[in-house]
Parts: C-alpha cells; structure tokens; sequence
C-alpha cells in the first residue's frame, strides 16, 4: 500500500473485511520474499525453529521463577495457616493484612508473564480467589474496587457449573447497583466458602494441600506498584484493614525499583496495617546470561547471529530497557528475516535435513551458492581443474557442499565446548581480561581471531601464573563441560586433559623429592633489594628476578603447567576461529545488523530529518536529485520552508521567510528572473507557504512565539 | 471504677462489662453515657469526639453501642467513595436492605432524608439511633451541604438519632465558612504511661502469668516511651519481641521472677529494634528469623529502607543524572558546565550567589524535556542517536516515580520533569557509570 506522505513512519489502513481473511501468516511470508521457489519450505523450517525457540524460553522462565514463586506460595499458605491457628503470636497479628513485596527489577514488559505463572499457581494449589490488578485501569479508588470485585467474583464463575446461576445473578446485582463495597464481596465470600464446606464437592481441582485450609485467602496482586497512584492505594489498604476479621486478605506488591518505595507510597498509619515480607527476584542480566546460554550458545538451533547482529541486541538490553522479552523478539526478527531473505536459509536446519535439502537444490540456488563470498574464497584455494568443476558442475557441487555442511556442523559441535572452557579458565582472573560474562567471550571470538588479541596473551600470562590447586580446579572443570560433548576431537581432548589431570595430581607423591635450590637465587637479590628504594630500581630488579627465574631450570609442576596451556592454546586455536572463516557460513549465520537495528531501536526524528533534507529517497522521483546536498528547487513546499529555516537563528521572521519561499519557488517555475514580477508574493504561493509552516509545527521544528510580533521560534538547534 | 459506670436504663450487667472491656477510659465512656442519657430518651444531636491515633475513640464507641444493644450504624468514610454509599450504608444497618434498595442511582441528601423519612414512619425509633463515622476529616471533601446536613440531620429527619463524628483533627478545622450547627466537642486524651502499660498488660498470652508478662511490658516500656507512645506500635514492638524475651526461660536458665537476668537478655535486642520504630520494615516473622541469622553472623540490620540499589540500564543512569543535574542546577550555569569553551568567566564573578541559600535545601526545580536531552547528550560519553527508546526511558522513569511530570499528562509540547531521587541515590548511580556528579553541582562549586 503506499501514501503520499514525504515521510517514513507508521501510517494505518483500515483493512477492508474481504481481504482479511484471505492472507495466512504463509502468505505474509511468501509475500515478497526473496527467491520464490523454496519459500514454502524456508517458511516451515522458521516456524519450526521459532517454536522451539519460544517453548524452550518459556521452560527456561519458569525454571529461573520457580524459587521465588515456591517461596512466595509458601508464604500464603502460612498464613492462611497461621490465621487458623489460635496462639498468641499469630493472634496479636490477626489485624496485619500479610502481604509479600515481590522485587522484579526495572524491567516491568518482562512481568506479565511471572505474574500469570504466579496467578496461575496460586489458583492451582492454594486459593481460588485471586485477582491481579494493573496501575492504569485503577485511576481512582472506585474503580480499583470494581477490578478486585469484577475479578473475584468472575474467576468463581468458572469454578462450577452449578453455581455459575448463582454467582450470575450475584454479578448482575452488583453491575445493577451502583456501588460496590467490600461488605459484597464479604457475603460473597463467605456463602462461598459455607457452601464448600458443607461438604457438596464443588471445587474440582482438589489437591492434597488443600483438605487443611477450609478458609482459602482471597488474594490480591498488585502488579506494578510504583504507578499506583498512592492516594487510592492507601484508602484501599485502609478499608481492607477493616474487613480483614472476616476475609482473609493478602497482597502481593510488584515492585520495580526498591523496596523502599512501599515506604515512600504508604505513611505508617497505613503501612502499620501489613506485614511485610520481602521476596527478591533473579536479576535480569543473570536472567539474559542464562538465556543465551541456552539459547545461543549451543549447537541445538541451526540459526545463528553474527557478532554485531549480537552486539545489537545486546547493547539494546543493557542500554535501553533490561528487557529479556525484547532480546527474545530480537531474535525472532532476525530469525525471520534471515529466513525470508536468505534463499540458502533452506540448509539452515537439522544436520541431515539439511543434507536432504542440498540435493534438491536447483540451479538458481547453486550459483547463488557459488556467489557467497565464503565459498568464492574457497574456491580460490582449490587447483584450477577443481575450480573448474565446482562452478561449472552442479552435481559436484552439491557432493562438495554435503561435505561443507557437514564441516559446518561439525564447527559448531566443537566450537561451544571448547569457548565454555575458556570462559572457565579465564573468567576468574584478574580484572577479567576476556569479560566476565561468557557473552563478551563469545563476541571476541565471534569478531576476530581471540588469539591474536592482546587480552587472550595477558590471559594466558595470568593463567601462567596460577597456583597447583586453582589450576586443577580450572582444569577439573573444564573435564566437566567437555563431558557431555560427543564430536571424536572433544573426546580426544577430554582423554588428553583427564591425563594431565592425573599427572598434576601425581606430582603431590613425587614432590617429595627436595625443592631445586630456588631459595638461594630469591635471596640473594632480596638482599639487593633492600638497599634500593627508587621504584624504577626496584621494577627493574625485579624484571631481573624474574628473567634468571626463567631461565632457571623448570619444576616440574611449570613444565606440566606449560604443557596443560599449550594444549589449551592449541585447543583455542583450532575450534575458535570465527565463524565468517568458515564456509557457507551465510546459510546459518544472520548479518544483518543494520536491519535489526533499525526495526528495533527505530530514530524518528532522524527519518524525519533525512526525508526533508533529501526527499529523492523517499519519494524515488529523479527531478529531485541533487548532488551537492542541497534541496532541489522543485521539492516539495514543506522540503523548501525547512531548508530555509535552517538558516535562520532561534526567531524566525515570517516575512523574510515567506519572501526566500517564493524567489526559491518562481525560480522553479521557470520564471525569468529578470522580470518584474519574479519572487512575487501571490495568493497561491502564500497559501502553499502558509501550509508548509503549519505542516513543520505539527512535526515539532518551529511554534508561535509572543516575544517578538510576526516571528516563529525554532525549537530545533544548528543547521547550516 | 465501675461506680462511674452508673447509668439509670442500663442494666447493671451490661454496664460492668462495658467497663471491663475499655480501661482507661472510664472517664470518657462515663461523660459519653450521660449525653447519651436513657436510650427512649432523645440524645444530642450531633457529638463530635476527637483524638490522636489509637486513643480509643472508635474501640470505645464500638463496645458501647454493642454491648448495650443499641441501634446504630458504624459507618467509615473512607470506604465511601460517594455519598450515595454512606447513605446506603446507613440504611441498610437501620432499616434492613429494601430499604437500602429504594435508593435511586446516585442518590442526593435529600433522597436519603426522604426515605429516611417515610422508613421511620413506619418504624419509628423507640430508642436512640446512633450513626457512628469514622475518619470524619473525609467529610470535609464532600460536597459541602453533607456535613451542616448530617450535624442537624435530627431536625431532618424528625427522629431520634445521633451522629457521632470520630475524627483525629479539632473541631475548627471542619467548621464551614457558611457557619452550621455545633456539635459537643469531647476530647480523648493520649494515653499516660501507666495506662499504656495496663493495657499493654492485658494481652497476657495465656501461658506466662500476669506478673510476669507485666514486667515485660515495663521492660518494654522503659526503653521506647521516649520515642513512641502510639498504642498500636507498642503492641506491635511487644508482640513482635516476646518469644525474644522467653527464650531463656525456655531453655530452663532463668525463673520467671528473675527480672534481672531477663532484663540483661532482652536489651540489645530492644535496642536493635528501636533503629526501625515505626517503619515496619519487615514482617513480624521476617524480624524473628533475623535475629537468628544475626546470632549466627553479627550482620548489619537489614529492612526494606536498606535495599535502595536499583539497577538501571545505561542510558537511563545517564538520564537520571541529567535530570539531577537540571533539577539542581540553575540554567544560567549549564553553559559553564557543559560547554568546552565558555570562556574565561571569572569564579570569583560566577560563584556570586544571589540566591544564598544552596538549591539542595529548595529541592528539586521543574525543567524542560528539551533542557534534559541537552544534558543528557553532553554527560553521556558517547555518541547517542536520538532513538525511539531514549525517549520511552523518560516515561519509564515518570512510572517508576524516579522522575516526576510536572505540567499535565496532555502537554505534548515541551513536557517539564523533576527529579525526585535523592542525592545519595543519584551519588551511587553516578559511582557505577563513573561520573562525577559532584564536580557538575552547583552547590558544591
């Protein structure tokens, strides 16, 4: 669809109904996608992944949510408990609303999903009654307590069919009169629980725990507690506190910034009337460093991102918004659009789907894999009559390219276990030399050889420098990961390592033998040292040390130690190398950084720049190109009047304006500039003008002024 | 005490345990009773009895009219978001709910007057109506005829009936400027030390005997009367440490009469929880596994004012700065700051203060979005597209009230802020990007 706006954004269209209908999300993708032939197939394969994707987040969330969501049901079933029991402590408490201060993190999109498990849970194992509410539908007081009621009484409609009759006339009493009180939902309440009770079967999810509490609390969760506004918080408190003899209550504050607002919102008259306890929630930047690991760093999912696709996303959630969903969607996008502009996507699944799929590749699909820059570098290292077969026959092609894969696939068996193991060793040095987390590894290794890096050499320097019981330790580890891997190579690795391993722990029976005569040679420029003070002396005496240490001769525990490095360093340098080395890496890998980039941290006012400094680009007409960078006279009026804005100050004489508007505009025309009535003001032209003013103030760039009489305000600064 | 009690009308039965259930307050109960005078008879229209928080107002009011079977109708007003809901309320405990329901939607005062009206026709009092409101100071946002209305609503409604206002704020302060019907003004007095410790005293749990509960509460009572004299705290303080104070009689190493020893036992423990009086930091139970950490690990106490650390994206930190910066520094000296080449101002000339005091002390001042993305852009030390999210991290920051919207939520065109942390606060959030915030504060030029 197109408009006839000059600038890029977001422009709604009805849809018409007829057409609704008809387009599947299929349609969508085939829609416009590059090399038409496999689309179908391309589309399958990204549903697929992105399913499994999705799923296996959503695992990873519930996983990551369970101790705290444990923790907090828990605590309401204690004090459901407690409020049965009739000792004194929990009776001096009876008047204390219990309420859990759930802390989530700044975050606040990522919520939703914790507080539907938590809602979810609750309902499952303790009470029916729960109700979640939100900031914004809660303006005033009176519509907080139509949510909590709405919500309550609604979910127990669901519960049974045999009472739906009942709570129905219940809800349509309480939309029929106008006020809606806790006293109703008391009634309510307790005709609920009397009617359990007395024995009728009524609650079909009855699980063990529940034979205990006959009084199931009434729930309520505040999702986002910051944006309440404190006034109404505080009156509902205030009138809860006067009902909770009756029905048992409890509230679960979201908090996104500290705990201390509780103490900000609520003065202590209020607050005097809840028993707070805290519960913390896992951090998002150990939430996304999880994800990753699960979800990037392994060889489960055939698509990959480069490094500055991954560079993208993750600047986006450390310097914008924390937020993991959005990292999620990130991905997908890229999954999405690696699969709709990527013909050779197709190879990009499952080791022998993708085997399958390279013999039903047509010619088109070959030369296009013969384009790949990967693959032309390929060629260019084989003998002539080889790179003569390859680019000219199709079969041999599609033999080399099975074993490509197969290459490919191999890389990244070992490519993952081999960086977790280098993140072992190094993440615990000083200063951390190759990051802390495994992501800034995984980025080094991704951009450029890791070895070749000044970091990995001081990195291994540290690494010499370590203790017996740290290195086992490290390297003990490092047996651990590699465990599970299955590629021949690993294995080997994983032989030679446990032998080392072995010998380091054979060293403690053989270090029996006397020490080498070290002492004497430490000593004796010991001695020198206490005689210089100067620090350059000293730095210097000790590089010395160091050097006649050196070439001392080895113990044998720095011989094993600079043989376990160098077979690390071997280990590094044989599976690390980045993926752009690799070929057909196009197939799996997304590049596109730039695409990601613009879709997900969008710059409008940028775009709104660009289209009226040089509005060719956008509306693809050659009369508009200019060279130089200046605006074509025959540009649009609003293009004009904002190009003649830049060059005034912070007020802008309208009259000046206007006059520079119509030279520029007659000079388009084709007038001849020599005679009268060139650069005139008529009717037209001032209506056109007076129409490009108005259109630049709704965009934000000027607006009316009083300080100065027929002048405009400039509200953007610089220009030309 | 129960001779004060004395009433004609009244049984004698009612009366004593009436006295039984509010020490302390004879006097008051007694004063009340006597205005209230013979429940045929016709009581004082309106009563207006105020007091500090938990001085006994509503839990005098409550036991009286309960005990002596009086009718009445408690109603509180901040559960009545409008009025139509008082007057319902107040229907409903008196005449039963048809009653209640003959309120049309949105109901006015003189609707409630009139079905008033035609219900006590039909069931005319023959004893005192009492209306009991509570938070009465909520009255006063109402509309302004409910509150002259409700103190004459006797004379309304030709029938027996009392309203009695609780409130925690005087008299004067309710008073229209279009002058009403007074009310008896009775005041309820803070509770004296002795009284607090014979009340605190009756929550005996029932295990422990009297004396020795009581020396308990005068332990108790010794170390936070000084700061705290609220009825509702102490009960609290003294529910929240009691298993403290059993402990070594449990263990079996002191006798119940060994009030010393208790005394050495309890004190720092008092003493630790005397740093979060009022604050409610953590829940009663929370507060007991804390002290047993604390006993394993002499750690820092640590309630909820002690998690201030709130973890921010990067720009947003930024942000953040920014808008403490434009919020404590007057305009007039962002260009010495943030400009490389202002020139040569002289300090001497600069530093003349004409506002004396220090903009710290004045708090935070409003400023412009624009104001805030110039900062912004010159203390971030990279480059920053201008980019979509940049700007919904502002809005962010409004909902999570670390920032504040000062003109109106509509105000498309130039929104102004303010900041609202504190300079602790931003000081931790500048340490974690490296930015030092002081040099860039005018105060601490």
């Amino acid at each position: 669809m197109s408009t006839s706006s000059v600038s890029k954004g977001c422009f709604v269209f009805k849809p018409s109904a007829k057409k609704k209908k008809t387009l599947s999300l299929a349609d969508h993708f085939i829609h416009g996608c590059e090399g038409a032939e496999n689309s179908e197939k391309r589309f399958k394969l990204c549903q697929d992944l992105w399913d499994q994707i999705k799923t296996d987040t959503e695992v990873l969330q519930d996983e990551l949510n369970r101790n705290i969501l444990d923790s907090l049901l828990d605590f309401t079933r204690k004090c459901t408990s407690t409020r049965q029991h009739s000792d004194w402590a929990s009776q001096m408490r009876a008047s204390e609303i219990p309420t859990a201060a759930l802390v989530l993190g700044v975050n606040v999109p990522d919520h939703d999903m914790t507080f539907e498990s938590l809602s979810d849970l609750l309902q499952q194992s303790v009470t029916p009654h729960v109700a979640s509410v939100q900031a914004k539908e809660c303006r005033a007081l009176k519509h907080l307590m139509k949510r909590v009621l709405e919500r309550l009484m609604g979910t127990a409609v669901t519960v049974d069919d045999e009472e739906e009759e009942e709570a129905e006339q219940t809800s349509a009493q309480l939309h029929k009169s106008v006020h809606c009180s806790l006293s109703t939902l008391c009634d309510w309440y307790n005709t609920k629980t009397k009617k359990s009770n007395t024995g009728t079967p009524g609650k079909k999810r009855s699980s063990p725990v529940r034979d205990g509490p006959q009084q199931p609390p009434v729930v309520i969760i505040f999702k986002d507690l910051e944006a309440f506004n404190p006034r109404v918080l505080q009156d509902f408190i205030l009138i809860c506190s006067r009902y909770i003899e009756r029905l048992p209550l409890m509230f679960i504050f979201g908090i996104a910034t500290s705990p201390s607002t509780i103490q900000h919102m609520l003065p202590h008259s209020v607050s005097s009337l809840l028993c707070i306890e805290l519960f913390q929630s896992l951090s998002c930047t150990q939430h996304l460093a999880t994800v990753i690991d699960k979800l990037i760093l392994t060889k489960q999912f055939p698509f990959k991102l480069n490094g500055k696709v991954m560079q993208v996303l993750i600047s986006i959630f450390l310097y914008h918004d924390f937020s993991v969903r959005k990292f999620i969607k990130g991905i997908q996008l890229a999954l999405l659009e690696h699969f709709h502009s990527q013909p050779l996507s197709v190879l990009c699944c499952k080791k022998e789907e993708a085997l399958l799929n390279v013999m039903q590749l047509d010619h088109l699909d070959l030369d296009r894999i013969r384009n790949l820059l990967s693959f032309k570098r390929y060629v260019e290292k084989q003998e002539p009559q080889e790179q003569v077969d390859l680019l000219t026959d199709d079969t041999h092609l599609k033999e080399v390219c099975q074993k490509l894969i197969k290459d490919l696939h191999k890389y990244h068996k070992n490519y993952y276990p081999i960086l977790r193991c280098l993140h072992t060793l190094t993440s615990s040095l000083p200063r951390y030399p190759l990051g802390k987390q495994i992501r800034e590894l995984h980025l080094i290794c991704l951009e450029k050889n890791v070895w070749e890096s000044e970091d990995y050499q001081s990195a291994m320097k540290l690494l010499k420098m370590l203790a017996k019981d740290e290195l086992i330790a490290l390297l003990q580890r490092c047996t651990e990961i590699l465990q599970p891997a299955k590629s021949k190579k690993i294995k080997s690795a994983l032989v030679q390592l446990e032998d080392m391993l072995a010998k380091f722990k054979q060293l403690d029976t053989v270090a029996a033998e006397p020490p080498p005569t070290v002492e004497d040679s430490i000593t004796s420029p010991l001695k020198h040292l206490q005689k210089k003070t100067d620090l350059a002396q000293l730095q210097k005496t000790l590089l010395e040390m160091n050097e006649s240490r050196r070439s001392k001769k080895l113990s044998p525990f720095e011989v094993l130690r600079n043989e376990a490095l160098e077979f690390i360093d071997s280990l590094v340098k044989s599976h690390l190398s980045p993926p752009e080395s690799q070929i057909l890496n196009e197939v799996c890998y997304y590049a596109s950084s730039a695409t990601v980039r613009r879709h997900l941290n969008a710059i409008p006012r940028t775009s709104i720049q660009a289209a009226l400094n040089s509005p060719f680009y956008y509306l693809q007409n050659d009369r508009l190109k200019t060279e130089d960078g200046t605006v074509s006279n025959a540009a649009p009026d609003i293009c004009i009047v904002y190009k003649l804005h830049l060059e005034c100050g912070r007020l802008i004489n309208l009259y000046d304006w206007l006059e520079a508007y119509a030279t520029v505009v007659s000079a388009a025309e084709g007038n001849d500039p020599d005679s009268d009535n060139f650069g005139k003001v008529d009717e037209v032209k001032h209506a056109r003008f007076i129409r490009a003013v108005s259109e630049l103030e709704f965009l934000g760039f000027i607006k009316s002024t009083k300080q100065k009489t027929d002048h405009v305000a400039r509200l953007t600064w610089g220009g030309c | 005490m129960a001779a004060l009690l004395q009433h004609p009308g009244y049984e004698e039965e009612r009366l004593q345990r009436v006295a039984e259930q509010l020490p302390c307050r004879e006097v008051q109960t007694g004063m009340l009773l006597s205005l209230m005078g013979q429940p045929h008879h016709y009581s004082y229209p309106s009563i207006f009895i105020y007091g500090h928080r938990a001085s006994g107002k509503s839990h005098v009011m409550h036991v009286l009219l309960k005990e002596l079977e009086l009718p009445h109708a408690t109603v509180s007003c901040v559960e009545c978001v409008s009025v139509a809901l008082l007057f319902e309320q107040v229907l409903l405990s008196f005449f039963g709910c048809d009653a209640a329901s003959l309120l049309p939607r949105s109901a006015s005062l003189s609707d409630f007057v009139r079905i008033y009206r035609q219900q006590c026709s039909q069931s005319p009092a023959k004893q005192t109506r009492y209306i009991v409101m509570e938070k009465a100071e909520l009255l006063r946002d109402t509309d302004a005829n409910l509150l002259p209305a409700l103190l004459r609503l006797q004379e309304l409604v030709e029938d027996n009936v009392t309203i009695i206002l609780l409130s925690e704020i005087v008299w004067d302060k309710f008073r229209p400027n279009t002058g009403c019907f007074e009310p008896l003004l009775l005041h309820f007095p803070d509770y004296s030390k002795g009284e607090l410790q014979k009340i605190l005293s009756q929550d005996r749990p029932p295990s422990y005997s009297d004396e020795f509960y009581s020396s308990y509460i005068n332990i108790l009572l010794g170390v936070f009367y000084s700061v705290c004299r609220d009825l509702r705290e102490l009960r609290h303080l003294a529910a929240l440490n009691f298993s403290k104070f059993c402990e070594p009689l449990e263990e079996g190493k002191v006798k119940e009469t060994d009030t010393h020893k208790l005394w050495r036992n309890i004190e720092p423990h008092l003493k630790k929880a005397m740093q979060t009086v009022y604050l409610r930091e953590v829940s009663s139970v929370q507060w007991e596994q804390m002290q047993q950490m604390e006993e394993k690990e002499n750690g820092a106490l640590r309630g909820l004012s002690a998690h201030t650390h709130v973890e921010l994206p990067y720009y947003s930190k930024f942000l953040l700065i920014a808008a403490y910066l434009a919020s404590y520094n007057p305009a007039r000296t962002d260009k010495r700051f943030f400009l490389k080449h202002h020139g040569k101002i002289k300090k001497t000339n600069f530093l003349k203060k004409n506002e004396k005091t220090s903009n710290h002390l004045l708090g935070p001042k409003p400023f412009p979005l624009d104001r805030l993305l110039a900062i912004f852009y010159s203390v971030v030390d990279s480059r920053v597209a201008p980019t979509a999210s940049i700007f919904s991290q502002i809005s962010s920051l409004v909902t999570l009230q670390l920032l504040t919207q000062v003109s109106h939520d509509d105000q498309l065109d130039a929104p102004k802020y303010k900041c609202a942390v504190s300079m602790d606060f931003i000081c931790a959030i500048s340490r974690t990007v490296n930015f030092e915030i002081v040099k860039y504060l005018y105060d601490f030029l």
